[in-house]
């Protein structure tokens, strides 16, 4: 066996755990096993983010997506699974339509993918690259500077590359409506008919 | 190590070596993790009956009672695998490797020393941050698998209790990132050096006060007491591990230690300097500025140990916590985090920002070991080549 | 083996992007639980994710090739809205729960022209 790129071993690894339990996503009936495969499969995507040097984001994956937004999905599953709620079938007939679009959907997409020959492998090997420090340049990035770009030559382009300052703080004004809109959506209202989903906190 | 070891391979076997040296760097890693678990066990044990005025265990293994967790290992190998009726079966068998996988990937990103690290992250603290809080899953895993009324309200109540301090916490563990400018465990580790003024708890008012802070939302999120109501004996039966025995119960227990360590461990760098001692000792004795990778390897060794010696006593404090302090009802502990934990954590941070703005050398005035943050961006961070001296920014006179 | 030795390059992150999308899509198609649909969301979003990580990668697209840390950032702002995306989402399950006392969206047919 010759030299192993490592690289391509992890990335075999991550992509195929990913997939695979995207499509135990599909195929399972269980709304808890399906919530615990996304997990997975979520968590598997933040270790391919690591492998193509976007650690920031890799952790970020991590934090919010995994360990916030499937939190309140599960939180939802066990508010509103009760007993044959807990796994409603499709027949066959949608699964057979599904499986069609989904189908041709990935033909396309495969299609694309390998289409380009640039893109089939790495430019220069993967081996000895430096490590960037994208957690700051990200930073700076979102406060309007776009230090990763200082290099750049063309003196337009420079003058219209705009850091993400708008949309940081647009998103900022986004989630605070988010949270209260949520809140208030979600509310208790009728005391009186649902005892089971108060009395869980 | 990994080259060092191809040396031995033969032709086409080459990638061995690094199987191998990623096994030893596992192996060191869980070793923390299990003999530590181990430790704090016997240590829970002895600290909690001298503060009950008794004396803990004193049979097993001599007069301390040494070995009193080894006996214990063994009880529980040796018992009865149940599983409930109505449990669901890949769910129920899944949840405690998932809580400890969450406890022990933490330990990649720590640092024990200069550069002694399993993975020298850019983004060390968030991904230690993100990581201890997918511990959760595995409690609501367990929790809704064992098909048990007391389970799913343990579990319910621990995943919002440890999903609601992950905010304060977060705010808090930025603090002393923003004094060094890094979130390189490694990088604020090594701008402590030196005497115990350069300790970033030291630093200014905002800094220390942020430290007791951290340490509440850090207990909070271990599910220690007085938080732990998720395992609250005398009130759910035992919360999410109700259903659990033998072996599958201290998997979970062995995350709960690894995690508090893991968070003392944190707690340590970011604010007390980590593997630098209150007295530059390692610059005594020319340990430290030597090129002889023994010295170096004699220093860090030395560092190690101080960083162990702190997680132990966090550990320590943490229990001393739990046998004194009544437990807190779950309203309390949700008007703790939303009502003082975090608005305390943005003043401070706040504060801090302010201060580091205006004096970024800190309260007391560094002497030649530390360093002081200087521009947006730390030049010359090293390349994540092992053994290799780190060049940060310069010292501050 | 032959898999093993050759770098990665960006086609094959776009092939696990693309099929975490379309599992994603069929998810939101043949589900008929609330949450099922919310799941297929969540792995729409992220298939779209791990092609922007790609393109921004400095490994597989490096200097001028790629779109830089413009990938990461436009990942980043995704994961957000995502996450405050499945918050609402949520909520609207949550009350529709309370309203008719199931998450089954084939029973949400009351507004059916």
């Amino acid at each position: 066996m010759d030299e192993i790129n490592w690289h391509s071993f992890f990335f075999l690894l991550f992509g195929l755990l990913a997939c695979g339990f995207a499509l135990g996503v599909v195929l399972s009936s269980n709304i808890v096993r399906m919530a615990f495969y996304l997990v997975l499969s979520l968590g598997a995507t933040s270790g391919l983010f690591f492998l193509a040097g976007a650690d920031f984001v890799g952790a970020m994956q991590l934090m919010i997506y995994v360990g916030g937004t499937l939190v309140l999905l599960i939180f939802g599953v066990m508010l509103t699974a009760k007993g044959p709620f807990i796994s409603m079938t499709t027949s066959a007939g949608e699964w057979v339509l599904g499986a069609i679009v989904g189908g041709s959907l990935l033909a396309v997409l495969f299609s694309a993918a390998t289409s380009v020959d640039a893109w089939q492998t790495a430019p220069g090997g993967v081996e000895k690259i430096e490590t960037q420090v994208t957690a700051t340049r990200l930073g700076m990035g979102l406060l309007g500077a776009r230090v990763d770009k200082l290099e750049e030559k063309n003196p337009e382009q420079l003058a219209g590359m705009a850091g993400y300052l708008l949309p940081f703080e647009i998103v900022s004004v986004h989630l605070l409506v988010v949270l209260i809109g949520a809140a208030y959506l979600a509310r208790p209202k009728k005391r009186a008919a649902r005892g089971a989903a108060t009395d869980l906190l | 190590m990994a080259d060092y070891l191809q040396q031995f391979l033969p032709e086409h076997w080459q990638f061995l070596a690094y199987v191998a040296a990623a096994l030893v760097h596992c192996v060191l890693l869980i070793n923390v993790v299990a003999v530590g678990a181990l430790i704090f066990i016997w240590l829970e044990r002895k600290v909690s009956g001298r503060i009950q005025d008794r004396l803990g265990p004193t049979r097993v293994g001599g007069k301390f009672g040494w070995l009193q967790t080894l006996a214990d290992g063994l009880k529980l190998i040796t018992k009865e695998d149940l599983m409930p009726d109505g449990a669901d079966g890949m769910l129920f068998r899944v949840a405690p490797y998932v809580s400890f996988c969450a406890s022990f990937c933490g330990y990649l990103a720590l640092p024990f020393a200069d550069n002694w690290v399993g993975a020298r992250l850019n983004v060390a603290v968030f991904f230690i941050v993100a990581v201890l809080g997918l511990e959760v899953f595995g409690v609501i895993l367990a929790g809704y698998a064992s098909a048990s009324k007391w389970s799913l309200f343990g579990a319910m109540r621990e995943a919002a209790q440890v999903v609601s301090y992950e905010v304060p916490l977060g705010m808090c563990v930025v603090v002393p990132v923003l004094i060094a400018g890094s979130m390189d465990l490694v990088t604020i580790g090594e701008m402590q050096a030196g005497w115990f003024v350069n300790w970033y708890v030291f630093h200014d008012p905002f800094t220390f006060i942020t430290f007791w802070v951290y340490f509440t939302c850090a207990t909070a999120s271990v599910n220690r007491a007085p938080f732990d109501l998720a395992e609250a004996e005398s009130e759910l039966v035992a919360g999410f591990h109700t259903e659990y025995s033998g072996l599958r119960w201290s998997i979970f227990f062995m995350a709960e230690y690894g995690s508090m360590f893991a968070v003392s461990g944190l707690a340590a760098i970011l604010f007390f300097g980590g593997w630098n001692g209150p007295i530059p000792l390692t610059h005594w004795l020319g340990l430290a500025d030597s090129t002889h990778p023994i010295l170096i390897y004699l220093g860090n060794l030395l560092g190690m140990f101080n960083f162990v010696g702190k997680c132990v006593f966090g550990v320590t404090f943490m229990m001393w916590v739990r046998w004194t302090l009544p437990r807190l009802r779950i309203d309390q502990v949700m008007t703790t985090c939303l009502k003082y934990c975090t608005p305390i954590a943005a003043a401070m941070f706040l504060g801090a920002t302010v201060w580091t703005y205006f004096i970024p050398g800190g309260l007391i005035i560094k002497n030649n070991y530390g360093s002081v943050r200087e521009g947006w961006l730390l030049e010359a961070q090293p390349e994540l080549v092992p053994d290799e001296v780190p060049a940060v920014a310069s010292n501050s006179k | 083996m032959e898999a093993l030795n050759a770098p990665v390059g960006v086609s094959h992150y776009l092939i696990v992007g693309a099929i975490m999308f379309v599992c994603g899509v069929v998810c939101m198609a043949t589900k008929r639980n609330a949450l099922g649909v919310l799941m297929g969301i969540e792995l729409v979003l992220n298939g779209a994710n791990v092609n922007f990580v790609a393109f921004g990668s400095e490994y597989l697209r490096p200097g001028t090739l790629g779109i830089g840390l413009d990938g990461q950032l436009i990942a980043l702002f995704v994961i957000v809205l995502a996450a405050a995306e499945a918050a609402v989402a949520l909520a609207i399950t949550l009350n529709f729960y309370n309203n008719h006392a199931t998450v089954d969206v084939d029973q949400a047919d009351e507004l059916k022209g």
